[in-house]
């Protein structure tokens, strides 16, 4: 097989960036541990009330972090509203009582999968007071549209 | 670069052999259903793109996820899987000979069975009892039939591969010793990649939802479900484009008058497709809790060999668009460009498609980044992605093949009059997607969430704003949706044309001749058993271990939920 001299140079640009940028991730992933979100802890999406989702919502970890634990559920969230002082960091721990749900903030990073059964992780933190929106962008059903929480920034 | 040995005198003097009319018919039907689902396809497109625009209320009687479920399954799956298998039918009998009788009835036979399948699954739509997606993601459940109608489908385009390679391996034992005509070896790559890849769609409709669907088993294993769901679903898209990459290195040489510079090449490539698009499912699962960062790294690493092949694709195209300008007296650095055919539908169509896949590949890229991929997972940045790849490369492609594929099948000719409209059907359908894909794009990294009814989140300010920018809104989208729609429109008008109204006439099988490198085909190349062997290793380097711990360590299953897609 004969590879012609053009050739060879587009392929060789070609793998030899495709190398560097899986490098760039890899290091971005296992070094600074930008990892996409990939939490292993399980529950049983039937008896919530029996594990620590018994009692969702806030509590505070130390001066500026929080950790907030949400259920997911057709269709909307509980607790419907949170509240932090900005300049807080919030660590999500989230799951579902049903079918498979997102966890979605948009306009920041925080965007991540609710599967029943599975509890999912993010943290945020944020810097700026609002009103934010948090979403559904996991197809649930009929009223997949109407899933929504809000998070209070105070300033 | 110069090619000296292109001669063109060559093969333009042999006359066509025309396929057998029988293998017309059959190809002839699979292109008509594809293009009726085409049609039904792209209105629901239209109702979806108004609706979430706020631009029209939906009747009581038709849910928005009703017709986005149908949207799918009839362009994802119907079209292109149809027009797929009447391309491969046909170019089999163009060029590995008529198929024998018993085939050609097998080949009957996978169409009632897909056909079958098709309309109990469109059914279960129409009832909405089916109202989960065309990827019906567990524990939503819908009504078994729907199931049951997807697994004939599947299992009825298994039957029609099996007799497209039955078609080849017989041309083989007739002919030892030699490298195999390109087309069979293409097209056995992709159906082979079709019925690995099938494999885990069917073990989960068969192993876990039927069952479940029907209350012999009480619980469903979510993540397994996706897994083995994104096992095929990635694989899928490798469905579409090999066909259309066949398209470009079998038809469009001919069309412009040359030849592929290299056969090698070109199965090599395709050979990588085999072996690399299917142990990278886990790029749609990044997302997910359950799946550990490693395998879902390794998975993405897997991801990106496709660059490789694709890198081979792009070369070999352009190179055979600038040795075939330049042997027709274009010179300079691009003065070949203009020696090429821009007013034959049959070449312009397929060319748009590439142009656009320029971009479309870049933002693939992004999609499978790992963390970037955050940013857009699940917005509408997605949805606008798919449109440009399959909704636009594929579908051009497909388009520029029907205007030769439908006239030759009925005995037709493709006119100056459908050449033209052919053209305005490309523009349009080119214009229309700049505006509703570019929209999709710009919405989705704003965030805006995809598979979403109407909505403003009780007026959010941020959701507000979605429907109030310039270029990027879901007016924008809506827009481009009317304008596609037109194209949609014109182009089942030329199939219609084509199909039943142009003058009778011969029609030619543009293909491509041996590329001169063929009798140093390396043998290698050929060896099917190898490179399945090969797959093989790397699905199950790729999935064993996270497969296992998901069945190990599973969390307790899932009830069925029938009652949120009412
Ligand atoms: C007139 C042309 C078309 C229009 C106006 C259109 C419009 C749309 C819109 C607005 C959506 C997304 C809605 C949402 O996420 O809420 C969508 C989804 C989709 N479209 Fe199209 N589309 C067209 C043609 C096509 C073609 C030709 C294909 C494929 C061959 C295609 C494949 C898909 C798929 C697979 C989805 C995703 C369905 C899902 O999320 O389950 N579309 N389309
Ligand atoms: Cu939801
Ligand atoms: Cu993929």
């Amino acid at each position: 097989m004969h590879l012609h001299k053009y050739e060879k140079i587009w392929l060789i640009f070609g793998i030899g960036s495709l190398v560097l940028f899986l490098a760039v991730l890899g290091v971005a992933a296992f070094a600074f541990g930008q990892q996409p979100p990939s939490h292993m802890a399980k529950v049983d999406a039937q008896n919530l009330e029996e594990s620590v989702f018994s009692e969702p919502g806030l509590d505070q970890i130390n001066e500026d972090t929080y950790r907030a634990r949400i259920v997911a559920m057709a269709f909307g969230y509980d607790p419907g509203t949170i509240e932090v002082p900005v300049g807080s960091t919030v660590i999500f721990e989230v799951t579902s009582s049903d079918v498979v749900h997102s966890f979605t903030i948009p306009g920041t990073n925080v965007n991540m999968m609710i599967t029943p059964g599975h509890v999912n992780m993010a943290e945020y933190t944020f810097d700026e007071p609002g009103e934010y929106l948090v979403l559904c962008n996991e197809y649930c059903g009929t009223g997949h549209h109407y899933m929504q929480m809000k998070i209070e920034v105070t300033p | 670069m110069k090619q000296s040995n292109l001669a063109l005198q060559d093969y333009t003097e042999i006359p066509e052999v025309q396929i057998s009319p029988k293998d017309g018919k059959l190809a002839f039907v699979h292109i008509s259903v594809a293009f009726f689902a085409f049609l039904l396809g792209i209105l629901g497109g239209l109702l979806q793109g108004l609706a979430r625009g706020g631009m029209i209320q939906l009747p009581s009687w038709l849910g928005y996820y009703q017709i986005l479920t149908a949207h799918g399954v009839l362009l994802a799956l119907v079209f292109t899987t149809y027009i797929i298998f009447g391309f491969f039918f046909a170019g089999m009998s163009k060029t590995h000979g008529a198929f024998s009788d018993g085939l050609r009835k097998l080949a009957w036979i996978s169409f009632f069975i897909t056909t079958i399948g098709t309309v109990m699954a469109a059914t279960m739509i129409l009832a909405n009892e089916a109202s989960v997606l065309y990827t019906f993601y567990a524990p939503l459940q819908a009504h078994f039939i729907y199931y049951i109608g997807l697994t004939l489908f599947i299992v009825g385009t298994w039957v029609a591969g099996a007799t497209i390679m039955a078609h080849y391996f017989k041309w083989r034992k007739l002919n030892p010793g030699q490298p195999s005509p390109l087309f069979g070896f293409m097209a056995t790559a992709t159906i082979i990649l079709w019925i690995v890849a099938g494999l885990g769609v069917a073990a989960t409709v068969l192993g876990q939802m039927l069952p479940w669907a029907l209350g012999y088993t009480d619980e469903i294993n979510v993540l397994l479900s996706r897994t083995l769901f994104w096992y095929f679903g990635h694989p899928l898209v490798y469905f579409w484009i090999m066909p259309a990459y066949m398209v470009w290195y079998l038809v469009i040489p001919k069309v412009i008058g040359g030849r592929l510079f290299s056969g090698s090449l070109a199965r090599l490539a395709f050979v990588l497709f085999l072996l690399f698009s299917i142990p990278v499912g886990f790029h749609h699962q990044l997302m997910e809790a359950g799946i550990t960062e490693f395998w879902k790294y390794v998975q993405t690493i897997l991801t990106f060999v496709v660059v490789v092949p694709s890198l081979l694709t792009a070369f070999s195209i352009f190179a055979t668009f600038e040795q075939t300008g330049r042997e027709k007296g274009g010179k300079g650095l691009f003065s070949w460009l203009k020696k090429l055919p821009w007013g034959d539908v049959r070449f312009f169509a397929p060319f748009m498609g590439m142009l656009i896949f320029i971009p479309a590949g870049a933002g693939g890229l992004i999609n499978a980044s790992f963390q970037l991929n955050a940013v857009i997972h699940n917005t509408l940045w997605v949805v606008g992605h798919f449109h440009l790849t399959v909704g636009t490369t594929v579908v051009l492609t497909f388009f520029g093949m029907a205007f030769w594929l439908i006239p030759l099948v009925t005995g037709r000719k493709l006119t100056k009059f459908m050449n033209r409209s052919g053209i305005v059907t490309t523009w349009l359908w080119t214009i229309g997607m700049f505006f509703m894909s570019g929209a999709m794009h710009i919405l989705g990294l704003f965030g805006a969430p995809r598979r979403t009814a109407y909505t403003t989140y009780q007026d959010h300010p941020q959701a507000l704003s979605w429907f109030e920018g310039i270029f990027a809104s879901h007016v924008t989208v809506a827009l481009g949706g009317v304008i596609l729609t037109a194209a949609g429109l014109l182009m089942f008008y030329n199939f219609v044309y084509l199909a039943w109204f142009a003058p009778k006439g011969e029609t030619e099988f543009p293909i491509t001749p041996d590329p001169d490198d063929t009798p140093h085909t390396p043998a290698i190349l050929e060896n099917w058993k190898l490179w399945i062997g090969i797959a093989v290793v790397l699905i199950l380097f790729a999935y064993t271990i996270p497969i296992y711990d998901m069945i190990v360590n599973a969390p307790p299953g899932s009830p069925t939920f029938n009652n949120l897609i009412r």
